[in-house]
């Protein structure tokens, strides 16, 4: 593969990305190519080195902000006509609360997985304290003539604290998951945004 | 490895590798080889990231007909390589107590 061909499959991948961004991503990996070269590899075992655009492609998406591609992407082409700016402003609104409302379903969804997990430790921590709870009364109960009211609290909050510490690792799995799966949604949102810009 | 503490330690290692004179993209990843395998996309964010904290400064220069990016570290780049040697040295003597105590046991 020559260098010119790489670039500009590189270049393809990344349309949907600031004009300025790509530029400078370009002139790095020409710089890179270039220097191999003059080291005495040919092109081809240069580009293969540093290896493949899709692999490249993928990872500079991966570090974008979202914000910068969406924000590139509602960047007009060209000047607007000055019937596109007054259909605008009169469609305003219309498009206003659609768009208010598409970043509020991601915000609500993005908000109700991070409650979820909020609330799988507020349970956690109310069965620690409800077990610990539990144990200390037990044993004030069992200096009374409620024995075994007292003995009961206590077998109950051992009980508990057992039930905790299994929830502290399905807690955990949950947060892990939850976080690789938000990532997930980003990367494939900021895919979205670039397919229908390459379309 | 976590990712925040593998992000700092390569912060460094870009650092050092312009620490003594200023360097450009391919000779850092040259410099670095024999430690650290690291991927251009890797070095083009790790040096972005540079930048913008004024640990480094940019200057386009030409070599041989076309142009090539130099680094150069700056004073507040400087300290960071001294303050990460200080961290580790504490993290060095952690590593060897958890070494003998473990070797202890085997």
């Amino acid at each position: 593969m020559t260098k010119f061909k790489f670039l500009s499959e590189l270049e393809e991948k990344l349309s949907g990305l600031p004009k300025s961004d790509i530029n400078e991503r370009l002139q790095f990996y020409s710089e890179m190519i270039d220097d191999r070269v003059e080291e005495g590899l040919s092109e081809d075992q240069a580009i293969a080195d540093i290896g493949s655009s899709d692999e490249i492609a993928e990872q500079i998406i991966r570090e974008t902000p979202l914000v910068k591609i969406v924000k590139k992407r509602l960047e007009p082409k060209r000047r607007l006509a000055a019937w596109e700016i007054v259909l605008i402003v009169l469609g305003f609104p219309i498009w206003l609360p659609i768009l208010i409302s598409i970043f509020a379903v991601a915000l609500s969804v993005y908000a109700t997985l991070w409650s979820l997990i909020v609330s799988l430790w507020a349970v956690f921590a109310s069965f620690v304290g409800g077990g610990f709870g539990g144990i200390l009364s037990g044993l004030l109960l069992s200096f009374t003539p409620n024995l075994t009211s007292g003995l009961f609290l206590i077998f109950a909050g051992i009980f508990l604290l057992g039930l905790s510490v299994l929830l502290f690792f399905g807690s955990r799995e949950a947060t892990r998951g939850t976080a690789i799966l938000t990532k997930k949604i980003a990367l494939w949102i900021k895919r979205l945004f670039l397919r229908k810009e390459a379309a | 490895m976590d990712i925040q503490l593998k992000r700092g330690i390569l912060d460094v290692c870009v650092l050092a590798a312009i620490k003594n004179e200023e360097s450009y993209g391919y000779k850092i990843i040259k410099d670095m080889k024999p430690y650290i395998e690291m991927s251009e996309s890797t070095l083009y964010t790790i040096l972005k990231r540079l930048e913008s904290a004024n640990m480094l400064t940019v200057r386009t220069a030409e070599h041989d007909g076309r142009l090539r990016k130099y680094y150069k570290i700056t004073d507040a780049g400087l300290d960071r390589i001294k303050s990460f040697k200080e961290e580790w040295r504490e993290v060095m003597s952690i590593y060897q107590f958890v070494v003998k105590e473990d070797d202890g046991n085997d």
